[in-house]
């Protein structure tokens, strides 16, 4: 097999790391760097539970290639509390009790940063709309919406 | 265990501290079933049938076992006979012996240095099949000549002239029903149809074992009850109890799924054949097909009425769909169709059929959703043609304490009217409805388990103290544990930890299932700190030299009471804990009981709905839930239970099936095809807690979180119907689906 040596930043720290060419980012991320915070629920692109953002932009990491993230920046959700200073989409879905099992918390959260980082201001329906792509089986969405509509409020106001 | 007759002043019960797990699950720290490793770990995979039904003629591994990185290979051969049929059909369902029964049946696992070499030995191992006709259908499999799963088992054949695949019958009621229906000014008489849903927990099974050479063996795992996983690997791996120990991981979600095995006996038998430890995590396609699903059913419902709204009789034919093992669920199905009614007459009776499909798991409520939805559409249906509402019905008619139910029991303290009434009263019941919207109502219900408990809690010598509880926290448990703990003993719940012990740690308990957990464990855990209570003031009584009864606990402190009242400074809990070590030892208390009295629950929904005529697409405008539950110990975390156990039953009502293709294959095993609600699919779920204490637990506390999944088939159904002006009968109510209704 050959291996492909990536050179990356994850969570603001320099990273390298081999895979193979069939390999996910997923896959990296949680089986060679042991960052498990991103979840595999699918592998198909379907459920969200592993979002981070690449460069920025929110994508599924089951959905791209670990050699990809070739000279890119990668943030998970290990990267977004700050020492341990949560993050306030983190203490507000704690707050709110948005969680049950919490298995779609960590895509729930990169993804709500990336939606608040584009639309300060979201309206309920944008951001229903916006985590559509969130899988979660538990809550029936309405404390994680509420949590989501909070932060941005705080945010906003911070 | 009854409700103390002593009212109280509740200080923690009631408020919403943050949950102790929470910080964990924000970080990525919290580690579930698939995020542990271990030094030398092989991957495992799993061999599943592309047949619906075979006969496994032959399994030749060889090919794989040669293959360079496989570390060893297990079939049906390596595993031991099981203590009984129930035992044998779980582990049959973990691995085909003889026969595979359903598309995805395990044949074979494999474990290997990595993915890619486990993989491609897969490809390796050959199996030769003998196909044999299949069955999916649930009129199919009655059938006289239909294909039989177990010929070699005599399954019945009731009712009479049926294949033999039907696992269980049931019978149910009391009255004379013909002389019910005589009294009727109006019987509406229907046949529904559900199709099989998956729980849909977004994390896959996943597990890591690891047995030594000297047969003892670790397993790690997500798991609704580890208890339960290591008595049955245990039993297919022929091992003794004791040379187990299992340790639940947080857990992604189970709804009753996750209350069974499928791939940790497999990788318990890799392990101990390769001698390191094995990893296996299903994917999403073998979590459709081969783990979960609920039942399918097909069911008659005869309910007669009075012009004034009474219920005269009921009688249901209940045909539930159970996979390709023996279930009981038509039990739980018979028994909660009419349990919202107090009814002279009334008769309930059905069968599970065995259907070459994965084995049914339970999924919250297990049988009583696809139960209740008849009933609950036929009095809708009575409700509109003799123009009445629909409430106003469901309360003349309803349970109440002293009821005897349709199933036997007569009820104690209950909440359906107050619910009801708190639905009627509610702005949402009065507000208006543009065109093409229809409101729905109904009532559900759930019994609740109680069940076997062990909870031990013991005192820090800082004044804090250690919990430690059996029952995987699939929701926000370790919270409620904490907050009874801390109820009890009138310390801060910070001062607390709970903790769910591996089964070596502590002793027996049932799995996370039944909403037993914050009754049960709940109720143990008050009777443990009550047991500590009780060896402090003891402690306390011997340093003040007075009676131990004179001694009295108050708000976390030991008090002298009666004539020594005054006499001596109450002392705290941490003073107490400090000097243990000089007054006896260390101070803790525990218990271990097999609880009963949890007390039945009833909900009431109600949904508003709106149908494009045109294309039939429904939108969910806006939905409130009502529920009794019991003393509400964190109420963010019961009104958690009741906004998603509505979604799940919206998305059972609207959108989620198992849809088979004619050569008996699943065609929709994924998140793509088979499509759980989204947050874009939904309204906020508004809720009302009602509080009617359960009268068989110290604080009245009852289980919440199963009811919800029961009322929401109906109330959205009954919206629909009431949108187009038909009576929908099927489920789910699919666009396509809805169309046909309206173009009639
Ligand atoms: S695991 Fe990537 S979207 Fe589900
Ligand atoms: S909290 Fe369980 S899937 Fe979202």
């Amino acid at each position: 097999m050959n291996k492909i040596h990536v050179t990356t930043n994850i969570n603001g720290d320099p990273v390298e790391y081999l895979c193979e060419p069939q390999e996910t980012l997923l896959d990296v991320l949680r089986n060679n760097l042991q960052l498990t915070g991103a979840k595999e629920g699918c592998g198909s692109g379907d459920c969200g539970a592993c979002s981070v953002t690449l460069n920025g932009r929110l994508v599924c990491s089951c959905l791209v290639l670990a050699a990809e993230a070739e000279g890119q920046e990668v943030t998970t959700v290990e990267g977004m509390a700050d020492g341990d200073k949560l993050h306030i989409l983190q203490k507000k879905i704690l707050e709110h009790a948005a969680l049950q099992c919490g298995i779609c918390i960590p895509g729930i959260l990169v993804a709500s940063k990336a939606l608040l980082e584009k639309h300060p201001d979201p309206s309920e329906e944008q951001a229903r709309y916006w985590l559509a792509g969130n899988l979660c089986r538990c809550t029936g969405y309405d404390k994680i919406i509420n949590a989501v509509m909070d932060a941005a409020a705080e945010m906003r106001g911070a | 265990m009854a409700l103390d007759t002593e009212k109280r002043e509740f200080k923690i019960l009631g408020t919403r501290p943050l949950r102790p797990d929470g910080v964990d699950k924000v970080t990525g720290r919290a580690l579930y079933g698939a995020d542990m490793s271990a030094p030398g770990m092989l991957t495992g995979k799993i061999l599943r049938s592309p047949h619906a039904h075979a006969r496994i003629i032959s399994i030749d591994t060889s090919a794989a076992e040669a293959l360079q990185g496989v570390k060893a290979v297990v079939t049906a051969n390596d595993f031991a006979k099981a203590s009984n049929s129930f035992m044998q059909d779980g582990l049959d369902n973990c691995m085909a012996r003889g026969k595979v029964l359903y598309h995805g049946h395990a044949v074979a696992g494999v474990a290997a240095v990595s993915e890619a070499i486990a993989k491609q030995a897969l490809k390796l191992i050959a199996v030769e099949y003998e196909v044999l006709p299949h069955v999916t259908e649930i009129l199919d499999a009655i059938k006289p000549d239909a294909p039989v799963l177990h010929p070699d088992r005599n399954f019945k054949r009731l009712p009479e002239g049926t294949a033999a695949n039907i696992s269980h019958t049931t019978d149910f009621g009391h009255g004379d029903v013909e002389a019910g229906f005589a009294a009727a000014d109006l019987i509406v008489e229907r046949t529904f149809k559900t199709e099989a849903t998956h729980q849909g927990y977004i994390e896959p099974h996943a597990c890591l074992a690891s047995m030594g050479p000297d047969g003892k063996a670790d397993l790690w795992c997500c798991t609704q009850g580890h208890y339960n996983v290591r008595g049955m690997c245990a039993d297919y791996l022929g091992m003794n109890i004791s040379q187990l120990r299992v340790t639940a991981s947080e857990i992604g979600g189970g709804f009753g799924g996750k209350t069974t095995v499928f791939i940790e006996p497999v990788a318990l038998a890799l392990s101990r054949k390769a001698g390191k430890p094995v990893k296996i995590v299903m994917t999403r396609d073998e979590v459709f097909k081969a783990s979960g699903p609920t039942l399918s059913s097909l069911t008659d419902v005869k309910i007669g009425m009075t012009k004034d709204g009474k219920i005269t009789a009921g009688y249901a034919m209940l045909r539930y769909q159970c996979g390709a093992f023996p279930s009981g669920t038509i039990d739980l199905g018979a028994m909660s169709a009419f349990a919202a009614y107090d009814l002279d007459a009334v008769h309930t009776e059905g069968f599970n059929v065995m259907t070459n499909r994965p084995r049914e798991a339970a999924y919250r409520a297990p049988g009583a959703p696809t139960a209740v939805y008849p009933v609950e559409a036929v009095v809708d249906e009575l409700c509109l043609e003799l123009g009445l509402d629909p409430i106003d019905v469901r309360l003349l008619n309803a349970a109440d304490e002293g009821t005897k139910a349709s199933y036997g029991p007569t009820f104690e303290a209950i909440g359906l009217k107050a619910t009801l009434e708190a639905a009627k009263a509610h702005p949402h019941y009065s507000a208006p409805l543009g065109p093409n919207q229809g409101r729905g109502v109904s009532a559900g219900f759930w019994f609740n388990f109680g069940g076997n408990t062990s909870v031990s809690l013991s005192l820090n010598d800082d004044g804090t103290v250690a919990v430690t509880e059996g029952n995987p926290d699939i929701g926000g448990s370790r919270a409620s544990i904490s907050m009874m703990a801390a109820e009890e003993l009138g310390i801060p719940y910070e001062n607390i930890r709970t903790i769910v012990a591996d089964t070596n740690s502590l002793g027996f308990n049932d799995v996370t299932d039944g909403s037993r957990v914050t009754f049960a464990v709940g109720l143990a855990t008050i009777e443990a700190a009550r047991a500590a209570i009780k060896i402090m003031c003891t402690r306390v009584a011997k340093i003040w030299d007075i009676d131990p009864e004179a001694v009295t606990w108050e708000d976390g402190y030991a008090k002298p009471a009666g004539e020594n009242a005054g006499k001596y400074d109450p002392m705290s809990l941490a003073e107490i804990a400090a000097i243990a070590n000089k007054t006896g030892g260390p101070i803790a208390g525990h218990h271990e009981v097999n609880a009963d009295g949890a007390g039945v629950s009833f909900g009431v929904h109600l949904a508003d709905i709106e149908v494009d005529p045109e294309t039939g697409f429904t939108k969910v405008l806006r939905y409130t839930v009502f529920q009794d539950a019991g003393k509400a110990v964190h109420p963010s975390y019961v009104e958690g239970q009741m906004q998603g156990g509505a979604v799940q039953g919206i998305g059972w009502a609207l959108n989620e099936e198992y849809i088979y293709g004619e050569d008996g294959r699943l065609q929709n095993a994924g998140f793509l095809d088979y499509r759980i609600p989204v947050a874009s699919d939904l309204p906020p779920i508004d809720t009302v807690i009602l509080e009617i204490p359960n009268p068989g637990h110290p604080y009245g506390v009852r289980g919440v979180g199963e009811t919800p999944i029961v009322p929401p088939l109906a109330a959205v159904s009954n919206g629909v119907s009431r949108a187009i002006g038909k009576r929908m009968s099927a489920l789910p109510m699919s666009p396509p689906k809805i169309l046909k209704v309206i173009k009639g």
